[in-house]
């Protein structure tokens, strides 16, 4: 009977032990980097989610400059280019440990913010086309979009930063060194002059 | 050596209280979420806000959706977008789970109205039909000058908008009561209630039992204490009971739409 109730106290023990050591080692930010980690991918698939929104908006809004527009074609086929190269960008699962495939794929977002930009100065010499209702809902949801890519892209700056930054400060560079060597410092976003400008729309 | 270490210490300690103290100068200040209608800017009566704040908690009531009215008198140089995300963050308008927050701000001063949606209305209330109800009701009153009107007029716009589907707005109503339908606040009274028994039986007994030597002593100690409780308890109950209005942890992702005048 003891002897029964020895060899359980013997089983049990351990996996108290580990249970209490992992709750001990939750306190001391054992699990920080993984946190962060997905946090900056969340962040991440936002702003992903954001530019698709954006090129899916472009289409419509293209076709209801030309039938105002006509004449503007060059205008218009940058903007069709632009959002065709900036769709057919791969992006690669790597790519936010990887700085080339990041910078690709912002300068493909960034062409084509500059193209709309150019599309949307011009629309300002049709008023025909700015009274248009079709267009004014294209338009603000264009710059709703706009306004959210902005904001993806500030929530993924952040939370690259502090997902950086643990990797580099202790305790997280220790807890990477014994138990998270793959985690690699993720790329963030710099701004390039003028072309991340939103499109500004005047009334 | 003892000094020197001293020495770094208090360097260090004085460093850690100056980070603590002076966070980052360029930061946001936030106005306080005083109520459904923090009108920093006076542009509206006493009359007026009554009525929004009635109208507004009508909205919450029916549909669980938060929709706060704020006026501002400066934008501290941030674009009304900037700031307006950061605000509905700040302050958590709608509920977590359901992300059913909206803010309308006006900045007089910069000539900037916005409507900002929560994550979870922007389906609902889309950036098209906001500046519809920008463009309709609020610009062309604030052209005027009648800021009162143009901010009735687009609350009720609003309002109406997301009130429009019935199913929905049940639906959502619905997904608040079950949020609301949490053990902690049963729990939190039990708490309280044990600690105003033990309080009041501490209070009676010290009055009943006071051992003869030192007698004025303990009384004085009794009266000392018993003020400061009561104010402590008044204050909890007005918190309680007064309708306290708070945002739920809501969050922002840019929804919504801008205007100016």
């Amino acid at each position: 009977m003891l002897a029964i109730a020895r060899v359980r106290l013997g089983k049990i023990t351990p996996i108290i032990c580990i249970l209490f050591a992992g709750t001990l080692l939750a306190g001391c930010g054992i699990n920080t980097i993984p946190t962060l980690q997905e946090q900056a991918k969340a962040a991440w698939s936002e702003v992903l989610n954001q530019y698709q929104r954006r090129a899916d908006l472009i289409p419509n809004l293209v076709e209801t400059v030309k039938g105002f527009a006509e004449q503007e074609s060059k205008v218009l086929t940058d903007v069709v280019e632009a959002r065709a190269k900036a769709t057919q960008v791969q992006v690669p699962a790597d790519i936010l440990n990887n700085p080339e495939a990041f910078q690709k794929f912002q300068d493909a977002q960034n062409n084509l913010s500059g193209a709309l930009g150019r599309l949307l100065v011009v629309v300002e010499r049709y008023p025909d086309l700015k009274s248009n209702q079709n267009f004014l809902a294209l338009q603000s949801q264009l710059e709703g979009t706009e306004n959210r890519i902005g904001i993806a892209r500030r929530d993924y700056i952040t939370s690259v930063r502090d997902y950086n930054t643990e990797l580099r400060t202790i305790p997280g560079r220790w807890w990477r060194a014994i138990l998270y060597p793959d985690a690699e410092p993720m790329q963030n976003f710099t701004v390039a002059e003028g072309t991340t400008d939103v499109p500004e729309v005047k009334f | 050596m003892a000094r020197m270490v001293l020495r770094f210490g208090l360097l260090g300690l004085a460093l850690v209280l100056g980070l603590w103290l002076f966070p980052a100068a360029a930061q946001l200040v936030f106005p306080e979420l005083t109520g459904r209608v923090v009108d920093n800017a006076r542009l509206l009566t006493p009359d007026d806000r009554a009525a929004l704040n009635a109208e507004l908690k009508a909205l919450e009531d029916k549909s669980s959706d938060q929709l706060v009215v704020v006026t501002l008198p400066s934008l501290q140089g941030y674009t009304i977008e900037d700031y307006g995300y950061q605000l509905g963050r700040h302050w958590g308008i709608g509920t977590a789970k359901l992300n059913n927050g909206v803010l309308l701000i006006v900045a007089p001063n910069e000539r900037k109205v916005r409507i900002e949606v929560g994550r979870g209305l922007e389906p609902t209330l889309t950036d098209a039909l906001s500046r519809i109800v920008i463009d309709n009701a609020i610009l062309p009153r604030f052209r005027a000058g009648d800021f009162a009107g143009g901010i009735k007029d687009g609350v009720s716009d609003i309002v109406r908008v997301l009130t429009g589907d019935a199913a929905e707005v049940e639906a959502r109503a619905r997904a608040r009561q079950d949020a609301d339908d949490s053990t902690i606040d049963w729990i939190t009274v039990i708490i309280w209630t044990v600690i105003l028994l033990w309080i009041l039986y501490s209070i009676w007994r010290s009055i009943h039992y006071t051992p003869r030597a030192g007698q004025r002593r303990s009384s004085g100690s009794v009266l000392d204490s018993s003020p400061s409780w009561s104010g402590g308890g008044g204050s909890w109950s007005s918190g309680g009971g007064g309708g306290g209005f708070s945002g739920g942890g809501g969050s922002f992702g840019g929804g919504g739409s801008s205007g100016s005048w």
